[in-house]
């Protein structure tokens, strides 16, 4: 009989020898799918945060559509046609705060200290946890899909272009959640990550074009609600699936997620190795 | 192999700001033994195992597990240890089962394998039952389990555990003890640091007791207590007023002088000879009209090596919190 809890040498040999027989960048994908993985086992599992993901959104479209659909004007008429473009990019700009969430979660609990003592790629746990982040963003908005349709919301283009939307979406989902790892990695407790991570959203979603057309807004808040990167996402998104002009829109939200990506990846690996070396 | 030591550290220095955490500290284990690392909260015990772990790098200073540099080769020490901690570092969201497998898989081992170290693992820890829950739901011993489980998903032959019983009930910690001496018997390096004298004591075939980041004594737990000064002897007399004469009568048998506790009726001190000494001291207490309430000999402790190292107490209230 084996004991189980130490195992013969070769029986080690033979357990690990796949190790050697891949690259660097295949560990690293692979490392990272794992983690992808275990945080999204993880969903179904923690009931207050699919509550958060889902419900929230849906309640966002239902009073938009319901409380302010008649006193706000769009041209083309029909308000829930104009706001379900809104209403998705925040819900993953929203949604990307739980990315800072579950990072300064895990840092709390020493469950990095396990990760970073492990022979895996270094990038994993902060790739996986953006990765899935971008399929619990996908949950949401295609719950808020199904009760924007259920109240109205008729959306009329190609399939390329629902397509073209989908993907300029899940980048600015993917953009946005590594500004909230950065954040999520700078705070000292879970509470802060979740409400530091909140509060710069704010002005960032309703200082735009998601809820009010550009001509509504105040004079003075134009050039900025204009360009910001919420802004062009939702203008790109609404002209995708609606009868909007699409303009420049869709390059601007690119060239912003990538700009993002391109400052806030190498911060926030800068942070995390920081974070976890303390 | 040569004799080359498991675990190898070298003038490990780190500081956090002004607070210097390790100040030279120097570890050897030789392959197949145990070091108990004792010391009292914020003596360096959780940096030194982070360093040697990989957690982090040493402001200066050199270490070598399995015969590689914890620096420089830090992903081949990774692949070769294994690290439980105090914090029990596993998934509450996850089962346990999925726990050491995700661990596993992190390891780089094939994933049907993972799924077969996993039933081995939670069997062998007395999982089985628990093992399809989310850990969430598990008791802080099952927690530490699953946490030691986990790392040994590929039986990794280095071993770091950083104070495995702080916190748990004394039904858990024997039960901890036992797995670990299980383990140790299989041939497991292993580098456990504790603040439970009693631990070390029970688990280590080697102590190095460290305090403020330096190591102030090593060696086995008996070594540590010869340090002291061999055996102690304490007699109490049955009247107060004897205490006089039989301080007088044991002076020829102590290595010091009589230690008198008047409250307690008590007098007593270190003694060269251990057991053998007693019939003697018996024959000269009685010729001295000394009248005997209770008598013993006894091994210092080791909380009695620390006091003595340190001039400090082991479990200090006004601890502050370790720097890790």
């Amino acid at each position: 009989m084996t004991t189980a809890s130490v195992i013969a040498p070769a029986e080690r040999a033979a357990l690990t020898a796949g190790a050697g027989r891949h690259g660097k960048l295949y560990w690293a994908l692979a490392d990272a799918w794992v983690l992808c993985w275990r945080n999204i086992v993880q969903l179904p599992r923690m009931p207050e945060l699919l509550v958060f993901s889902i419900i929230q959104p849906v309640m966002f479209v239902l009073l938009f559509r319901f409380v302010f659909g008649n006193a706000i004007q769009v041209p083309g008429g029909d308000y829930v046609n104009f706001l379900m473009a809104g209403i998705f990019v925040q819900t993953v700009a929203f949604g990307s705060v739980g990315t800072g969430i579950g990072l300064a979660e895990d840092l709390h609990k020493g469950i990095i200290d396990r990760f970073r003592s492990l022979p895996m790629a270094r990038s994993a746990v902060l790739v996986g946890r953006t990765l899935s982040d971008i399929i619990r963003n996908g949950i949401s908005v295609a719950a808020m899909l199904i009760v924007g349709l259920l109240v109205g919301f008729r959306p009329d283009n190609t399939w390329w272009a629902y397509l073209a939307a989908a993907g300029l979406l899940m980048l600015f989902s993917f953009a946005f959640s590594w500004i909230s790892a950065v954040i999520g990695l700078s705070v000292k407790t879970v509470e802060a990550a979740q409400s530091g991570g909140f509060i710069w959203l704010f002005p960032l979603t309703f200082c735009s074009t998601a809820f009010v057309p550009l001509d509504q807004l105040p004079s003075w808040m134009q050039g900025f609600a204009e360009y910001q990167p919420v802004s062009v996402t939702v203008t790109a998104v609404r002209g995708l699936t609606m009868d909007y002009p699409v303009g420049n829109s869709a390059w601007l939200s690119l060239a912003w997620s990538i700009g993002i990506l391109a400052v806030f990846v190498p911060f926030a690996v800068r942070r995390y190795r920081r974070a976890a070396a303390l | 192999m040569t004799t080359k030591p498991a675990v190898l550290a070298e003038g490990l220095h780190k500081s956090y700001g002004k607070t210097h955490a390790l100040r030279g500290l120097d570890l050897t284990v030789q392959a197949g033994t145990v070091l108990g690392v004792l010391g009292p909260n914020g003596a360096g015990k959780t940096t030194a195992v982070r360093i040697l772990a990989t957690l982090l790098t040493p402001d200066s200073g050199h270490a070598e597990v399995a015969g590689f540099d914890v620096v420089r080769q830090a992903n081949k020490v990774r692949a070769a240890i294994g690290l439980a901690g105090q914090y029990a570092a596993v998934d509450e969201y996850l089962t346990g089962f999925e726990n050491i497998e995700m661990v596993g898989r992190l390891y780089h081992v094939p994933r049907a394998a993972c799924r077969r170290r996993a039933d081995e693992l939670l069997a062998r820890f007395d999982l089985v039952e628990a093992g399809g829950r989310p850990v969430k739901t598990y008791s802080g011993g099952m927690r530490r389990r699953l946490d030691l489980a986990a790392s040994l998903v590929v039986s990794p032959p280095v071993l770091f555990l950083d104070e495995p019983t702080t916190g748990l009930d004394p039904r858990s910690r024997l039960s901890m003890w036992e797995i670990i001496s299980e383990l140790v018997r299989e041939g497991t390096t292993l580098l456990l640091t504790t603040q439970y004298l009693e631990e070390a004591d029970q688990l280590a075939d080697r102590i190095a007791v460290i305090d403020e980041g330096l190591v102030i004594a090593e060696g086995t737990a008996d070594e540590l207590k010869s340090r002291v000064g061999g055996d102690h002897l304490e007699i109490v007399v049955r009247k107060g007023g004897d205490l006089a004469a039989a301080a007088r009568a044991l002076r020829p048998h102590l290595c010091a002088e009589p230690d008198i506790v008047p409250e307690l009726r008590r007098v007593g001190g270190p003694v060269p000879g251990g057991a053998a000494l007693l019939p003697e001291v018996v024959r000269a207490l009685d010729a001295a009209g000394v009248p005997l309430e209770d008598l013993s000999v006894r091994r210092p402790s080791l909380d009695d090596v620390f006091l003595a190292l340190t001039g400090k107490k082991t479990s200090t209230d006004d601890v502050e919190k370790e720097a890790a």
